[in-house]
């Protein structure tokens, strides 16, 4: 039979705040086991949490990003479950009054938009962490490091809108540009600042009311999310085609295998009966509070393409490339404010700029070659100071040394040949030197007019300005 | 009846409590009771009236995004049944 996967999607996005969501304990990440905790993370009896304001201008952020009502009043739940990385026998989350509610996100597949909701946003804080070390003695132990018990978290919930993994990991790679361009996570998939959940189900093509769904955990890359959702629709659906049927449950991503597996025994724990905190007081957000968060919101991914290709009249392609991470588009957008011509820019950034940092593996907030530097490399290049190809060699030694363009020509003798008469001189040079090749391209052989260009550039070590060449070389040949 | 013998046992399990059989009969009949006595509260008419949430009359209380100074490892771990360097030791947990 053939079926219709639906997908919805939870993703846990750790907020880059200092301190943690109730307490000023720091969320510093690496630090020794247990160093950051206190009586109110560590679930100390008495110990009373201070909501953190930072997390929830946060929550306003992404909730403005995503097109959410901000709730004018939302309240703190306790989710009560047993696990030894959760001390206080609970977790403080929000249930009935989440801070934002009924967004959206826009997404692209297959060069179709579709658009996606967002059920709700609210925040959280984070569990501790179970840790097996296999340096540790051997027997029947797991160790506990609470530094990450209660950091902040937004869960991130959609609407069951999916209808394959590849529309699960666009949804997934847009609310990772957002979260990332908000300057409210770090969007690091590894260390686990961004992780997703996924509910899968199946139905029969054409039908209406959804299957059994499983709950896929531990996916920690887009690309486990393609596998883990592709091996999921692929077993759901010879069970249901051999009569059986789904079981609602959780699985866990196994990466080594691509595969999912049932993690048995947690079905009871989802009775986590929620009831409001008392020791957390009601949220209320004002008007005035989310119109200046509004205000302080950065243009994002979408508006920044729309930009770049309107006003800045860059191709589609350099406006997906530049405004695909935020570092990219800062950088771009700093260099066009003082290099106002946005293709060179572009060719630039994306070429020479992006190979570099790659090969380096730098960020470009680390790279050499500042904004302002690339600017003015463009300008040598634009008064013809310099000609295009030297340009490259100024830039290779700007990212080596970081020193002003200029002083580099300067230094290495790159000023580009503009004389005529010198460009004359070894054009006479290269033509006696090559009698055979002026003879057959006067015969009609134009092809070698290139072999010329490159002779002439050669004897000039790079420096004579090409255009002048070409129309000295064209002349001359002429005979 | 308004609390089962099942249910005493299945919250007995969610807070990770073994209960003999005489403990969950007795606790049936206390649950039953102490519902039953609450529930006079459904005589009174609370139509159009918000949940309280809170017994407080007070709302927003922040702290700003500072850091305090931690506890210290050694305080944090003196009240654990066990440890092993800076980690409290558990029973290993099965996933």
């Amino acid at each position: 039979m053939k079926y219709q996967v639906v997908i919805g999607l939870e993703v846990h996005v750790q907020l880059l705040t200092n301190t943690k969501i109730f307490c000023g304990c720091s969320t510093r990440f690496g630090a020794e086991p247990n160093s950051q905790t206190c009586p109110v993370c560590l679930g100390l009896p008495g110990a009373l949490p201070v909501l953190n304001k930072k997390v929830v201008e946060y929550a306003i952020r992404a909730g403005l990003a995503t097109s959410c009502s901000i709730a004018p009043r939302s309240i703190f739940a306790r989710k009560n479950y047993f696990y030894p990385d959760l001390p206080k026998g609970y977790q403080i989350s929000q249930y009935e009054l989440p801070i934002c509610v009924d967004g959206r996100l826009d997404i692209e597949v297959d060069g179709e938009t579709k658009r996606i909701g967002i059920t709700r946003i609210h925040m959280e804080e984070d569990a501790g962490k179970l840790v097996h070390l296999e340096t540790m003695e051997a027997g029947e132990k797991s160790y506990v490091d609470l530094n990450r018990a209660c950091t902040p978290l937004l869960e991130v919930v959609s609407e069951p809108d999916m209808r394959s993994a590849d529309e699960a990991v666009a949804y997934l790679k847009k609310l990772h540009q957002i979260v990332t361009y908000l300057g409210i996570c770090d969007g690091n998939m590894e260390e686990g600042s961004f992780r997703c959940d996924a509910n899968v189900s199946l139905m029969p093509v054409g039908a209406e009311e959804f299957g059994t769904r499983a709950e896929l955990k531990n996916i920690n890359s887009f690309r486990f999310v393609k596998q883990a959702i592709e091996y999921e629709i692929e077993r759901q659906a010879e069970i249901l085609d051999e009569g059986g049927k789904v079981v609602q449950e959780t699985r866990l991503f196994d990466p080594a295998t691509g595969t999912t597996r049932s993690m048995r025994g947690k079905e009871e724990a989802h009775d986590y009966r929620y009831f409001p905190d008392p020791d957390l007081v009601p949220l209320v957000v004002s008007g005035d509070w989310i119109e200046e968060v509004r205000s302080s919101l950065p243009e994002l991914p979408d508006a920044k393409r729309q930009r770049y290709q309107a006003e800045l009249g860059l191709p589609e392609y350099d406006a997906e490339v530049l405004a695909a991470s935020r570092d990219i588009a800062d950088y771009f957008d700093a260099c066009v404010a003082l290099y106002p011509q946005a293709k060179p820019v572009s060719n630039w950034v994306m070429g020479e700029v992006l190979r570099a940092l790659k090969e380096d593996n730098r960020e470009f907030a680390d790279c050499p070659v500042t904004p302002r530097l690339l600017a003015e490399m463009l300008k040598l290049v634009e008064s013809g100071t310099i000609s295009g190809k030297i340009a490259k060699t100024v830039f290779d030694e700007m990212y080596k040394t970081g020193k002003e363009p200029a002083k580099i020509v300067e230094e290495k003798g790159l000023v580009q040949v503009s004389d005529t008469g010198a460009i004359e001189k070894i054009i006479d040079e290269v033509l006696t030197a090559n009698p055979d090749n002026v003879e057959q391209y006067r015969g009609g052989k134009e092809k070698l007019f290139g072999f010329f260009v490159g002779q002439v550039m050669k004897a000039s070590k790079g420096k004579a300005n090409p255009a002048l060449v070409n129309e000295i070389l064209l002349n001359k040949l002429k005979g | 009846m308004k609390i089962t013998r099942e249910q005493v046992e299945h919250v007995a399990k969610l807070a990770r409590l073994e209960l003999t059989e005489d403990e969950k009969a007795l606790f049936t009949g206390q649950l039953d009771g102490i519902l039953a006595y609450v529930d006079k509260l459904n005589e009174l008419n609370t139509d159009g009236i918000v949940p309280t949430s809170h017994a407080v009359p007070m709302e927003n209380a922040f702290r700003e995004d500072v850091v305090a100074a931690s506890i210290g490892i050694e305080k944090a771990l003196a009240n654990a049944p066990d440890r092993s360097e800076s980690f409290f030791r558990v029973p290993k947990v099965i996933e």
